[in-house]
């Protein structure tokens, strides 16, 4: 399997990462170098392996809960810190209308 | 008769299948402890999860896992001991994160179903398909600022259900049948409260129309309608547009589209045609889902009753289908009801809260959260009937003192001297009173116009100011007519 270059400014496009013209052709062939990588990987004989999710195999540790009760929040100043603008306790972003 | 719309090349049935997300009652977010209140201050119920600081981790909050599977219960659905969450990547200004942590290919709830009744009396089962947890996005506000959009966090991390549905429904009526009793189902449950107004439930609708005996053609998405009535609506605005692209001989698109609650139309969201395209991949910050059969049994014990079991119930008590119907609409009405009609008869209770107290809420504008007459003191009104302290008319005016005053129903009948009169003698008096005063008709009575005896009865109670016992009354006028 290998990326064309349409492929790829359409994955940079949704991932919202900005790609010059002439940038295109090194990214496609990092990607495909990658996904060289990956179809290395499906050599492996998987038969009657179970896939993974989350980074832990199928039976193996679950997730652990927490209660149910209030421990965060009450932090606007800490959360809006970083924030390029701010109203009030808004954060304020260029108008975006659907 | 099935429903259809007619067009100018014949009648077109309509395929209606429901997406509804509901946000689940818990005090803290799914993945955070921070609050899920209604209306705080802007972002203060935001923790670095919810903002998606980098190298923030979530832990799921086992209540939001509980409310799932009651909610699945509920459905009569599967519970799958085992799931998983996925990450689904879209951009948004009230999306921190950049994606939303869902279940996509292994949700909580598999198959299940809810029993819909329609006005004609139908009653018709809509297959639902999944229910899966998933967060909550902030909430963007676009109108106070000319070129800014303001972004609360708040909403942002809160544990929603999302409901599907089997494409099961066909007409407009049947949609909005099954929002109802969703909504209802999750108000008995407790696991959403179900406050439209407030976005804590809301539709996406899809929408397909066929000629009779056809597939499925293309569908169309109505995102977030917020009622009931839009919902139906919303149903029949888009499948007359589809109607009349096909009967235009053009060709429907599967699209999103909103709908204009001002002009009841729906239009297009013009999104580019790669926003649907969602790069779903397994959570890696989450291991899987695993429940223990035994805790699914436990919530499976401490289930409340249902609708339709409630309902069926009542009518076993002896209520009228329609009153069983009614007083279960609501589970704070079955609660009033319940507490009313508590070691007294049934069917007198219903019959009360349908009645005068219904009609005194309507009056009064008032709702069952907020009664004028609580449900303590409407069942000792109810005691005073039944042990002959007081006529059911006298009852009607003491309940009417009770909503102005807020006095229990003894302490008026006391302070106002209403208690019926059972003294015989004191009835006896009366009645011979009325009869000698009226003479002319007693004579007219003997001679055969039996109509009159009412008319004796009614100037005795007048004259007992309606405090007299009405079958003693009866009786007495009948013995002293002799």
């Amino acid at each position: 399997m290998s990326l064309d270059a349409a492929t790829v400014r359409r994955i940079a496009s949704l991932a919202r990462i900005r790609l010059e013209e002439e940038e295109v052709g090194r990214m496609q062939a990092e990607l495909n170098g990658i996904l060289g990588w990956i179809e290395q990987l499906q050599e492996v004989d998987t038969e009657g392996v179970e896939p993974m999710a989350g980074g832990a195999p199928a039976g193996q540790p679950a997730m652990r809960m927490r209660e149910d009760e209030v421990t965060d929040g009450s932090i606007a100043d800490a959360v809006l810190a970083n924030a390029p603008d701010r109203a009030n306790d808004y954060f304020a972003v260029p108008k975006v209308v659907e | 008769m099935s429903y259809t719309i007619e067009g100018s090349t014949g009648p077109w049935e309509l395929v209606i299948g429901l997406e509804v997300h509901a946000q689940v009652i818990s005090k803290s977010k799914l993945f955070s402890g921070a609050a899920t209140e209604f209306g705080a201050e802007p972002n203060s119920q935001v923790s670095f999860i919810d903002a998606g600081f980098p190298g923030m981790l979530p832990v799921i909050n086992r209540e939001c896992v509980a409310q799932a599977v009651r909610t699945g219960l509920g459905l009569k659905a599967e519970i799958n001991l085992w799931s998983r969450f996925d990450r689904k990547n879209y951009f948004y200004a009230d999306l921190p994160q950049g994606y939303q942590i869902s279940q996509y290919a292994h949700p909580i709830v598999g198959k299940g179903e809810v029993e819909i009744e329609l006005a004609d009396g139908t009653r018709k089962t809509v297959g639902i398909t999944r229910l899966h947890l998933e967060q909550d996005a902030g909430k963007s506000l676009h109108d106070q600022h000319p070129t800014k959009s303001y972004i609360d966090l708040n909403r942002s991390g809160v544990a929603l259900m999302e409901i599907v549905s089997e494409p099961d429904m066909r007409s407009p009526e049947e949609a909005g049948a099954y929002l109802s009793k969703l909504r209802q189902i999750l108000r008995y449950l407790g696991t959403c409260d179900g406050n439209m107004d407030e976005g804590s439930m809301r539709a996406d609708v899809n929408v397909s129309v066929r000629k009779p005996g056809e597939g499925y053609r293309t569908r169309c998405e109505v995102k977030n309608v917020n009622s009931v009535k839009f919902v139906m609506q919303a149903v029949e605005a888009e499948a007359r547009r589809q109607i009349e692209v096909w009967e235009s001989g053009g060709t429907v698109e599967q699209e999103t589209r909103l709908f204009d609650t001002q002009r009841g139309l729906t239009r297009s969201m013009r999104s580019k045609e790669d926003a649907h395209d969602y790069r779903y991949f397994p959570e890696p910050d989450l291991p899987p889902l695993v429940l223990e059969k035994d805790w699914v049994e436990q919530i499976k014990a401490t289930l409340p009753e249902l609708p339709d079991a409630r309902r069926a119930r009542y009518v076993a008590m002896g209520l009228t289908p329609y009153d069983a119907h009614v007083l279960t609409l609501e589970k704070e009405t079955a609660a009033f009801f319940e507490t009313v009609a508590k070691g007294r008869d049934a069917k007198m209770a219903a019959n009360w809260v349908t009645g005068d107290f219904f009609a005194a809420l309507n009056r009064l504008k008032r709702d069952i959260t907020d009664p004028p007459v609580t449900a303590e003191n409407l069942g000792k009104l109810l005691d005073l009937i039944a042990d002959n302290t007081i006529s059911g008319k006298i009852a009607k005016d003491v309940f009417e003192i009770m909503i102005e005053t807020g006095k229990a129903p003894g302490e008026i009948v006391e302070e106002r001297g209403l208690k019926q009169v059972t003294d015989t003698g004191a009835i006896e008096k009366a009645v011979a009173d009325v009869l000698a005063k009226n003479a002319d008709k007693v004579a007219e009575y003997k001679a055969g116009k039996d109509k009159l005896f009412g008319f004796f009865v009614g100037q005795t109670m007048k004259a007992m100011q309606g405090k007299g016992n009405p079958a003693l009354v009866n009786e007495v006028v009948k013995k002293l007519l002799g």
